[in-house]
């Protein structure tokens, strides 16, 4: 289909915003090729490989234990009769709603040795010490492991559950009619044909743990992510700290490979969605084992959590916390709202541009600009600084060559700062969306407007825009919610007197007092349960 | 249609940036590590006094980064922070301009201010030591935690924290890098689990019975007795001002400094003026249990019921000095691991 040629500012806006998008990383290069050898030696000699290893079996493990939960359940929502499967259908997406620096704050406290458990078990059995019983330590990679993966395996869910769904019914018809067993013809045909969804969603799971910092603390586990906090807050050392946060960037440029290869395969549309299907029937013990399973990951994952900051609130919210509230809550809105739009609508741009512009090189905005995906927060916030910062100084040393006042830090030192790093950190969850989405209409729809005859711009986008409606609504939820949770980037680039419901917890949090941000936490919580409910709805409707 | 789309996102970011810039100039910006609750009433009654709205932004990580990016545009008037190493990297990077009043100079003792003027402390905290009341009182000195007698007994935060490291500087001033590192590695070993959470956890633990021995600031402990929940876990425990019989307990400080472009100098003198000023001296060690550092004023009756103490007169510098040191031999010791 030959329409880009003719529109070149769509080309140009296209590798215009790609290439601001990938700019603070580049910078982030740039800092890193002049680093001293001598720290890294020391470093090398002390704690680095200690960190390694930690980041790495983390990583792993929060991998696997996604994938333990994750698929089982999408399997046993979409393919059995499970007890009130349409409950738990989207009671299982719920702990994505939760921070996982949150959910963290509240297990360690909970499990640890001076939690309310163990405090209930000692008084129980009249233990003394902790020589007297043995109970597991919440604060180790075992521990944190299981905390992030559950609030992260709702992606290996709900991705593998839709693979699941939209499997061609026929291809597993057809594997009966060849002698498959049920067990036989799940293992060998619908969970392979699943696999590069399976992928896609243990990339953003690993990305996600990898470049967390904030989570991993709470369980004294030190990561490499601590090395880069290290070098440049303890050590003062920029050049070190970047090299450090570009190694950690090639770990997670391999999952971003290895999910796009396994992406590339999925060649396999299916007009014949996977929905009339025969659903297995349990026996008794296979439902009670399989209800307990998925209740387990809702209970852990998200009712516990909730209820905990539930019991909070109730004992320690007033009126003037609320009032505060209002008036951080109104930031947070705000920041989330600008970059959930302007996220969507550059992955839009990006997204059609790939799929119908005529280049050769028409793939690699969108790939370049989900980089900043895989950037720990305050290292990109320190990348927005270096990037702006000179840039401000250009504006504000112009200005005044031409007789104005200057203007200030118009760009560095304001909410676009905020805004633009919320949009390079989220830009790979909108462009997953909107290309998923995109790649579910027939590549024939993109000839449709060219066979009545008409070849503009304009004409594509009135087929396939309200074709994309859902998936750019979903999007944009989901960067918002994400821009909502968000800590470390805003806690650095904010303005004079702008507090958000996450700089606001934190701040509560580093008081051991969680108590009196439960209200706020809950109003987090409580956004991030839209973008779920809309997928609900939007998929009953269907 | 296109072309109209792109560019009201444009326009958009552009309005964006715009809606949020400009600060007034007969305002005062104020770049700060402490948090909102600590300093806010005090500004307000600056405001009150003076007129002159504070602007704050709060900040714990790479404020001084921030800064010295922005350089000559930089809005920041004052910088309020803890920890005397974070003074001297400012100081160290060019980031400060020397402030100096009549006010200022009969305030502050020539040992809590830069030689050149350019910070100035404002209050002070000890590095204490906590340790379990069904121990009875014992005489501590940083050195004894490295004998074998407190063997997983011993809990602490992150070795790395600024506070922590600050401490190891001035055991370095005081016994060299190799014997520092020995005490590092047996009070590693000591350890009843890795080092992890804030003060106020140590002191839960001590609480619980995890561990007999913390290490904690000062104020954490008049904090604690005014909050609900955490009340019963100092009640477990006493404050302990080490190394009484030699050289004093450790001390660092809080201070502010001028940033070296501030924009409004004349509100920024007059800020630093009024925080060095009586009422809000008091005021300042008050809201969070520490030492002012005005001779005559008094900290809270809470904070001098804990009693008179001897005081390292270490310079401050000199703990600044050693603190690259310090973190070198924590991760030496492997101290977080």
């Amino acid at each position: 289909m030959n329409i880009g040629n003719k529109s070149t500012s769509w080309r140009f806006f296209s590798w215009f915003f790609a290439i601001a998008l990938v700019t603070p990383i580049v910078v982030m290069l740039v800092a890193s090729i002049n680093v001293s050898s001598e720290l890294f030696d020391h470093l090398w000699a002390t704690v680095l490989p200690e960190y390694i290893r930690n980041t790495l079996v983390l990583g792993i493990l929060v991998a696997v234990l996604s994938l333990c939960f994750g698929v089982p359940a999408a399997a046993l929502i979409s393919q059995t009769n499970i007890v009130m499967a349409k409950q738990l259908r989207w009671l299982l997406m719920l702990p994505l709603a939760m921070p996982a620096y949150l959910v963290a704050y509240l297990y360690t406290d909970l499990f640890d040795y001076a939690g309310p458990v163990q405090r209930l078990l000692r008084a129980w059995f009249g233990w003394q010490a902790p020589s007297d019983y043995y109970f597991f330590d919440i604060r180790t990679i075992g521990g944190a492991a299981i905390v992030i993966a559950l609030v992260l395996f709702p992606y290996v869910y709900m991705l593998t559950r839709t693979a699941f769904e939209q499997q061609d019914r026929n291809l597993l018809r057809a594997s009966r009619l060849l002698g498959c067993t049920e067990r036989q013809s799940f293992y060998q045909v619908a969970l392979p044909l699943a696999r590069p969804a399976i992928a896609v969603s243990l990339a953003l799971v690993t990305m996600e743990t990898l470049a967390d910092f904030a989570t991993v603390q709470y369980f004294a586990v030190n990561t490499l992510t601590t090395a880069i906090y290290d070098t440049w807050l303890g050590y003062g050392d920029f050049a070190a700290a970047n090299a450090l946060a570009s190694v950690l960037m090639l770990f997670i440029l391999f999952a971003v490979v290895a999910e796009q290869r396994a992406r590339a395969g999925q060649r396999h549309q299916s007009s014949r969605p996977n929905t009339q299907q025969q659903r297995k029937q349990l026996s008794v013990s296979q439902q009670i084992f399989a209800s307990i399973f998925c209740w387990f990951l809702v209970f852990a994952g998200f009712l516990l959590p909730m209820s905990l900051l539930l019991v909070m609130a109730v004992d320690y919210a007033d009126y003037p916390q609320f009032l505060t509230l209002m008036a951080t809550g109104k930031n947070s809105l705000k920041i989330a709202t600008y970059s959930a739009t302007i996220a969507t609508l550059i992955a839009l741009m990006l997204a059609l541009f790939q799929r119908l512009h005529q280049s050769s090189s028409r793939m690699l905005p969108m790939q370049i600009s989900g980089f900043g995906y895989a950037i720990p927060g305050t290292v990109l916030a320190m990348a927005m600084l270096a990037t702006f910062g000179p840039l401000d100084h250009m504006i504000n040393d112009v200005a005044k060559a031409f007789g104005f006042t200057a203007p200030g830090l118009i760009l560095s030192g304001t909410v676009f700062a905020i805004v633009f790093a919320f949009v390079v950190r989220f830009s790979a969850i909108a462009n997953g969306t909107i290309n998923a989405g995109l790649g579910q209409i027939p590549k024939s729809l993109d000839l449709a407007p060219a066979s009545l005859g008409v070849k503009t711009v304009p004409a594509i986008l009135r087929v396939h825009l309200p074709l994309l409606k859902s998936s750019m609504l979903v999007a944009w939820l989901l960067v918002f919610v994400e821009a909502m949770k968000e800590l470390p980037a805003v806690l650095l680039l904010r303005p004079f007197n702008f507090e958000t419901l996450s700089t606001q917890i934190y701040q509560l949090i580093s008081d051991e007092r969680l108590e009196q941000g439960a209200l706020g936490a809950i109003l987090i919580v409580l956004f991030g349960l839209l973008p779920i409910i809309f997928l609900n709805r939007q998929k009953d409707s269907k | 249609m296109l072309n109209k789309i792109w560019f009201s996102s444009f326009v958009f970011v552009a309005l964006l940036s715009a809606s949020n810039t400009v600060v007034a100039s007969d305002d005062v910006n104020v770049y700060s590590y402490r948090q909102p609750f600590l300093v806010k009433p005090l500004f307000d009654k600056f405001t009150q006094e003076t007129g002159i709205k504070v602007n704050v932004v709060f900040a714990k990580k790479g404020m001084a980064e921030r800064l010295s990016r922005e350089g000559e545009y930089s809005p920041a008037d004052i910088l309020l922070t803890t920890d005397i190493s974070r003074l001297i990297e400012l100081q160290e990077q060019d980031l400060l301009q020397p402030a100096t009043s009549t006010e200022l100079s009969t305030a502050i003792p020539a040992q809590f201010k830069a030689s050149d003027d350019t910070w100035y402390a404002l209050t002070t905290r000890v590095r204490n030591i906590y340790s379990a009341k069904r121990l009875g009182k014992i005489d501590f000195n940083y050195e004894d935690l490295a004998d074998k007698k407190w063997q997983g007994k011993i809990c602490t935060r992150s070795g790395k924290h600024p506070y922590n490291v600050a401490l190891v500087a001035s055991m370095i001033a005081e016994h060299g890098e190799a014997d520092t590192l020995t005490w590092l590695q047996k009070v590693k070993a000591n350890l009843a689990r890795k080092p992890q959470g804030s003060d106020r956890a140590q002191v839960q633990a001590i609480h619980q019975s995890l561990c007999d021995v913390s290490l904690g600031n000062s104020y954490y402990f008049g904090n604690m007795l005014n909050d609900d929940k955490q009340k019963v876990w100092a009640e477990a425990v006493y404050i302990n001002f080490p190394n009484q019989g030699n050289r004093g307990a450790h001390v660092n400080i809080s201070g502010m400094a001028m940033a070296k472009y501030a924009p409004n100098k004349a509100n920024a003198l007059a800020l630093m003026n009024f925080l060095v000023s009586v009422p809000a001296q008091k005021m300042y060690a008050e809201t969070n249990m520490e030492y002012p550092v005005r001779p005559g004023v008094t900290p809270s009756t809470l904070v001098a019921s804990w009693g008179q103490f001897k005081a390292d007169d270490l310079a401050l510098e000199t703990i600044a000095k050693h603190r690259k040191a310090a973190l070198i031999l924590l991760d030496k010791a492997q101290f977080d691991l």
